[in-house]
């Protein structure tokens, strides 16, 4: 069970550009930091963000170990029809969230 | 960092403007800073932003993120929070639909570093 927060207008004017907002639940440890037995704490990073407007991509970002625990992405995307937004988070350790919200585009 | 960059931009020239990067230049707490990259682009299917890439200078990896845009943005605008393991030098550098290559670097002071040892 992952923790997903998405804040994202449910309802937008055609053409109107809207904000996205998206923060999941995820240690992104870096792989990098002993833990306490001495070892290093293997790499749990999100590798890869990707944003759909009814299936299609429109924003996508590659992630690397220098993002915070807890990863927070904001973007924007122009409100073209009603559908779904889709998010979907994909990482180390066949990590693998997906959440949709739905918006009124009219 | 010039060599991850180098990867990135490849034989191109990358010139300054353009881009805004905007992040707090005190930080007392390196494992969270709000970052935010904006680009100035009428961001048209003729001339947009295709990607943003970021890098540091002084954590262990260059890479801190890269993300694809399109005209289906907007505004190339890109918030997020990243972690920092020392005071040092960030690069944001947008890469347009022509080809062409912009950046903007911003100095950070970091008083508490991100993830040297396991605090828990």
């Amino acid at each position: 069970m992952t923790n997903v927060l998405i804040n994202a207008p449910k309802t937008a004017k055609p053409g109107e550009i809207v904000e996205i907002k998206a923060l999941i639940l995820h240690p992104m440890e870096t792989g990098f930091r002993p833990g306490t037995n001495g070892r290093i704490i293997p790499r749990n990073i999100i590798e890869r963000f990707t944003a759909t407007w009814n299936g299609a991509e429109i924003f996508r970002m590659e992630m690397s170990p220098a993002i915070a625990a807890n990863p927070f992405v904001s973007f924007f995307a122009v409100a073209t029809e009603s559908g779904t937004i889709g998010l979907r988070w994909t990482g180390d350790q066949g990590f693998l969230a997906e959440e949709h919200v739905a918006i009124t585009v009219g | 960092m010039a060599g991850a960059i180098k990867a990135v931009v490849g034989a191109g020239t990358i010139r300054e403007g353009r881009v805004k990067l905007d992040l707090p230049p005190l930080v007392e707490n390196g494992n969270v800073v709000p970052l935010t990259v904006s680009v100035e682009s009428p961001m048209t299917p003729a001339d947009h932003v295709k990607a943003i890439h970021v890098f540091n200078e002084k954590n262990p990896q260059p890479h801190v993120f890269s993300a694809r845009l399109g005209p289906r943005n907007g505004k190339a605008v890109i918030a997020t929070r990243i972690k920092l393991a020392d005071s040092q030098k960030i690069v944001a550098i947008a890469e347009t639909s022509s080809g062409e290559f912009w950046s903007a670097s911003a100095d950070v002071i970091v008083t508490l570093a991100a993830c040297v040892e396991d605090v828990t």
